[in-house]
This record gives C-alpha cells, sequence and structure tokens, in this order.
C-alpha cells in the first residue's frame, strides 16, 4: 500500500488541500480528482499545505501545472504552504518559485488571497 | 568500523504498474543506506529511479501491467551505479529536450519533467539499447 492522502477542508472562498505522504505516479490521480472536483464546486483560491507530504516525484508536480492557469483565469491560483526542504527542493529544481508563490504558514497564503478579494 | 568498504550488489524485478513504485524505493533506500550513502543523496537517488521507472511503465509498457522492470544496483559509498532494464518499446531520449522551465510552464507541458530531474540528480544518465527487444537506462551517481 502506498501511503498517501489528500483531504480538502476550509471555508469559502479559500479551500485548503491537505497532502500526507508520498506523491507520485501512481497516487497523483487522487489528488487530480480533488482538483477536479474543486473545479466543479467552482472552487478556484487554493492553498496546498505540505506539512505532512514525505516526498513528491515530477507526476506530483504536474497535477499543479495542469490545473494552476485554469484557476488563474478565474481569479484564483494554487498557492503552496509548509513545505518541508526535501519536497521544496524539487520544485525548486522545476523553477516552480518563478511561478508559484510558497509561504511558510498556510494563514499567510490564505490572507494573501484576502487581500486581494478587498 | 565495519561497513566503510561495503560492496552492495542486488537486484530487484518488478511488474510494470505504478503501484510498485513504492518497492522500488525502499529497495533504493535500503541497499543506499546498507552501502553508506548519506541520506540527502539517497533523496535524490530514490527520485531519480523512481522517475526512470515512472517513465518506462508510462513509455515503453504504456501502463501495461504486464511488463517486467528489472533494476540492478551496484553501490559503495562512493557510487552508486542503478541499471534498469525494459523489454518495452525503444525509448529515443534525444527526441526529449532539456526544458526551457518558463515555457515549459507556460504550455503546461507535463511530460520530460522527469527526464530532465534525472540529468539534474544522478550525474550520469545513459540509454542503452541491448537487444531487439531490451531497453537499458543506466544512472550513476558519485557520492563523495
Amino acid at each position: 500500500m502506498v501511503d498517501f492522502s489528500v483531504d480538502t477542508r476550509g471555508s469559502e472562498p479559500v479551500q485548503i488541500i491537505d497532502v500526507k505522504g508520498y506523491l507520485d505516479a501512481h497516487t497523483a490521480p487522487e489528488l487530480e480528482g480533488v482538483f477536479n472536483k474543486l473545479i466543479d464546486e467552482k472552487k478556484f483560491q487554493i492553498v496546498v499545505n505540505f506539512s505532512d507530504l514525505t516526498y513528491i516525484s515530477s507526476a506530483g508536480l504536474g497535477v499543479f501545472m495542469a490545473y494552476v492557469e485554469t484557476m488563474r483565469e478565474n481569479n484564483g491560483d494554487i498557492k503552496f504552504s509548509n513545505m518541508n526542504e526535501s519536497v521544496y527542493n524539487i520544485f525548486d529544481l522545476l523553477g516552480f518559485p518563478m511561478l508559484y508563490e510558497f509561504y511558510k504558514d498556510e494563514k499567510e497564503a490564505v490572507e494573501k488571497f484576502n487581500q486581494k478579494g478587498k | 568500523m565495519s561497513g566503510n568498504s561495503q560492496n552492495i550488489n542486488r537486484e530487484l524485478s518488478i511488474k510494470s504498474t505504478t503501484e510498485n513504485l513504492h518497492q522500488v524505493r525502499n529497495f533504493i533506500r535500503e541497499a543506499a543506506l546498507d552501502a553508506g550513502i548519506d541520506e540527502q543523496n539517497i533523496g535524490k537517488i530514490i527520485l531519480a529511479v523512481d522517475e526512470a521507472c515512472t517513465n518506462i511503465i508510462k513509455h515503453a509498457y504504456k501502463y501495461s501491467p504486464e511488463g517486467t522492470i528489472v533494476l540492478s544496483l551496484k553501490a559503495n559509498r562512493k557510487k552508486i551505479e542503478i541499471k534498469i532494464t525494459d523489454e518495452g518499446e525503444h525509448f529515443n531520449p534525444n527526441i526529449v529536450p532539456d526544458p526551457d522551465i518558463v515555457e515549459f510552464h507556460k504550455q503546461r507541458k507535463v511530460g520530460g519533467l522527469g527526464m530532465f530531474l534525472m540529468k539534474k540528480l544522478m550525474d550520469e544518465v545513459r540509454y542503452n539499447t541491448i537487444s531487439s527487444n531490451k531497453n537499458q537506462v543506466v544512472l550513476v551517481k558519485y557520492v563523495s
């Protein structure tokens, strides 16, 4: 069994996605399912909390690339928070910091959305 | 001290399904630890091997779970070499260019990330055709 889980929480309009464990080619479809559901529900302001994510491969990174434009086209975004160093290093290798916002803390990321909404 | 010049020689054979990626990662972790490789490098090696196997499952076997992937690993404290062999469709790595990262994101081009990571994480990435029906990718990292 692969140790991975994904859950959503949060009050409108910002939704938090908690990813836990190992995000690889086997588990990435679960995360895609969550993004599809959020888009169906017209929820486009997303913070992904990585505090319990131990591992990510390019299949996981590809999910964010595949959905970010849809979120941005609808006045939303995908922002990242609480990432450990080893996971951040992989995002960094692939140039994500140029195009995505990373926050130490989930609250900061949520606030950023709320500021923009004012 | 024991384990100082431990030479590791191991092999793992798996079926070509993404479900087995965690088994591949555990195999690499254990062997690299036994060889005395440090945690930070182990993380990089595991990811590179995961990416190589994912590419084989996706491109060589096109997600058919009936294919076989054989990993043969040689390691000591200074160097690790992993040979990954499959019998799937031949793959020409030269048709996958190194991505321009900004363009890559703009075009939402997800493919090619794995190979880019492998090259960034390892010192050598070589593709061999070892017979008419066998492909091999060789990953090498010098760790000291």
